[in-house]
């Protein structure tokens, strides 16, 4: 239950519940701007269930993969647009 | 060419929220082999999110029993597993964590639920604007909003049960902005005695919310803020008040999610749900649908539905009256809510035309007002054209322009190119017998 796991979000660690999303230990993370849109401006989550993309975020090296879907794991590596992470790509 | 990893199964079963746990227990327990696709990482759906991690709590209990058909020895459940194309009758393709994997199968249910309808208004893209189901799901993920200022708005009994969540999670619920008109919302509540469950839903909400003022003829016009939002106008068409806040929670009703469907080849209905009938078959022989992708009525309509479904994908013969009662009477509860909460021409008005109307091409209403369609904004403005393939400006369009939407062509979803490259070599689909 109080299990926890700890990743890095734009190089800084957080730990979180075990079974959060990657969109809960960004925003844990102090992160409020997950990637920036085809013409620049800021966005975050929307929809929560995988259907809008603006949560996308580079994790482990791979962009493009939705913080909302994706549960976190111990030392797992993820680039918002701070960090240039999926940062002005829009397709 | 390396060969595609590959299950076979009696009864795919797409969605593992309860219209899905429904059908595989159901199935299951008539005999047949199941594989559950769903493309969370846990089961639930929506309204069960979370509930087999212990992320969240009150649903939990009410969950158990339907997370029980994943147990099942005949069932076996995929998570992460996305369905994304399906290029023979019998054979379809899903993406998992592992790359892509072909399932064959005799039968297929289809039960990928609902989105939220997204309205555009001036400052929706801004970061702390969220659906409200949307933000719903994202706290029951983990998402942190203790403390927080949040105004809920939107449409639909739904904003209750968000309303609820949030408070649970600790945030102070500054308002509820409901744009249907009192005298709707309340002939709703009055007649909410036909409907036990949802009665006491009902006054189970009203107890938890006790203290956070909702009101109804009340909608947002327009989310202020540099890089993240700072307050919130909401008018209730007289007067526009503006409220300081971290946060805005805003849906507008509910959307089949009917592609997975149109991929199967399956009719969709007036009004976007997928068309099925008594057995919940769809216009595909050996497919079926059910819950919210074939029609908004909420938990009781998508528990009944697909324990039909499953039943029927097994090869039963009768359907027995206890479900096909639920469903009746849990449609009608659906029908009452479309009525009540139907979505005011106000609404239409929102956007201006430096509104961005389509988020993945940042496509603006001034920039869509001059098209003759759907078909033509695609062509010339690229709108829909993004990654959420119009799942989002789709639907707002139509409702703005009257657009109809149209079919989705495989991908159906944003997938890796491994796995594009896989539907070009999978093995030879199953066989359906008519
Ligand atoms: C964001 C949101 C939040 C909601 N919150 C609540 C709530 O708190 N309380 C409430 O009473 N009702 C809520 N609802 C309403 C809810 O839709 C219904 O109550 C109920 O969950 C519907 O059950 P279902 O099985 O039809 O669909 P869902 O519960 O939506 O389940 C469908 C499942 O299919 C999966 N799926 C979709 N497409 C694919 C694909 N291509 N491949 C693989 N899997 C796929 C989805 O990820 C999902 O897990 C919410 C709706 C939404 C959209
Ligand atoms: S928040 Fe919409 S896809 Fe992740």
């Amino acid at each position: 239950m109080s299990a926890r796991v700890t990743l890095s979000v734009d190089g800084r660690a957080v730990a979180v519940a075990a079974g959060a999303s990657v969109a809960a230990a960004i925003e844990a993370a102090g992160v409020a701007v997950f990637r920036h849109s085809v013409t620049g401006t800021a966005r975050a989550p929307l929809c929560g269930m995988g259907i809008c993309q603006e949560c996308r975020v580079t994790i482990d090296g791979e962009p493009h993969r939705l913080a909302c879907q994706t549960a976190c794991a111990e030392g797992m590596r993820v680039e918002t647009a701070a960090a240039g992470g999926s940062r002005g790509v829009g397709r | 060419m390396s060969a595609i990893a590959t299950v076979d199964c009696d009864v795919l079963v797409v969605g593992a929220g309860p219209a899905g746990l429904a059908a595989a227990g159901a199935a299951a327990r008539a005999g047949a082999g199941v594989v559950v696709l769903d493309d969370n990482a846990g089961p639930g759906g929506q309204i069960w999110r979370g509930a087999g991690a212990g992320v969240a709590a009150p649903d939990a209990r009410a969950a158990a029993p339907w997370l029980d058909a994943l147990e099942h020895p005949r069932v076996q459940p995929l998570a992460g597993a996305r369905l994304f194309a399906q290029p023979a009758p019998g054979l379809a393709l899903a993406e998992t964590p592992a790359g892509p994997l072909a399932v064959r199968h005799v039968r297929a249910v289809l039960c990928p639920g609902a989105r939220e309808l997204f309205l555009p208004f001036p400052g929706w893209t801004l970061p702390g604007v969220a659906g409200a189901g949307g933000l719903s799901a994202l706290v029951k993920s983990g998402t942190p909003v203790a403390g927080q200022r949040v105004v809920v708005a939107g449409s639909g009994p739904l904003l209750f049960a968000v309303a609820r969540e949030l408070k649970r999670h600790g945030a102070r619920v500054l308002l509820i902005a409901e744009q249907a008109p009192r005298g709707r919302v309340a002939r709703f509540a009055a007649g909410l005695w036909r409907w036990p469950a949802k009665l006491a839903d009902a006054l189970a909400h009203r107890a938890a919310l006790a203290g956070v003022p909702y009101r109804t003829g009340s909608w947002p016009v327009e989310a202020l803020g540099g890089e993240a939002l700072a307050a919130v106008r909401v008018s209730d068409g007289r007067r526009v008040r503006e409220i300081p806040c971290d946060r805005l929670a805003c849906g507008f009703g509910l959307v089949p999610n009917a592609e997975p469907a149109r991929l199967f080849g399956c009719a969709i209905a007036a009004g976007g749900a997928v068309a099925t009938g008594a057995r919940q078959e769809t216009s595909v022989p050996g497919v079926f649908a059910a819950g919210e992708a074939a029609g908004i009525a909420g938990l009781e309509a998508a528990l009944a539905e697909g324990a039909i479904a499953g039943l029927a994908a097994a090869g039963a013969g009768e359907i027995p009256a206890g479900p096909r009662r639920a469903r009746e009477r849990a449609r009608a509860f659906g029908a009452a809510i479309a009525r009540a909460f139907a979505l005011r021409d106000d609404l239409r008005a929102l956007a201006r035309p430096e509104t961005v109307v389509c988020r993945c091409e940042d496509v603006t209403r001034g920039a869509l007002a001059d098209q003759p369609g759907w078909r033509a904004a695609k062509l010339h403005t690229r709108c829909g054209m993004g990654p959420c393939q119009g799942r989002v400006c789709g639907p707002a369009a139509e409702f703005l322009f009257g657009w109809g939407a149209e079919s989705v062509r495989p991908p159906a979803f944003p997938v890796r190119l491994e796995s594009l490259a896989a539907a070009g070599e999978v093995p030879p689909g199953g066989t359906e017998g008519p």
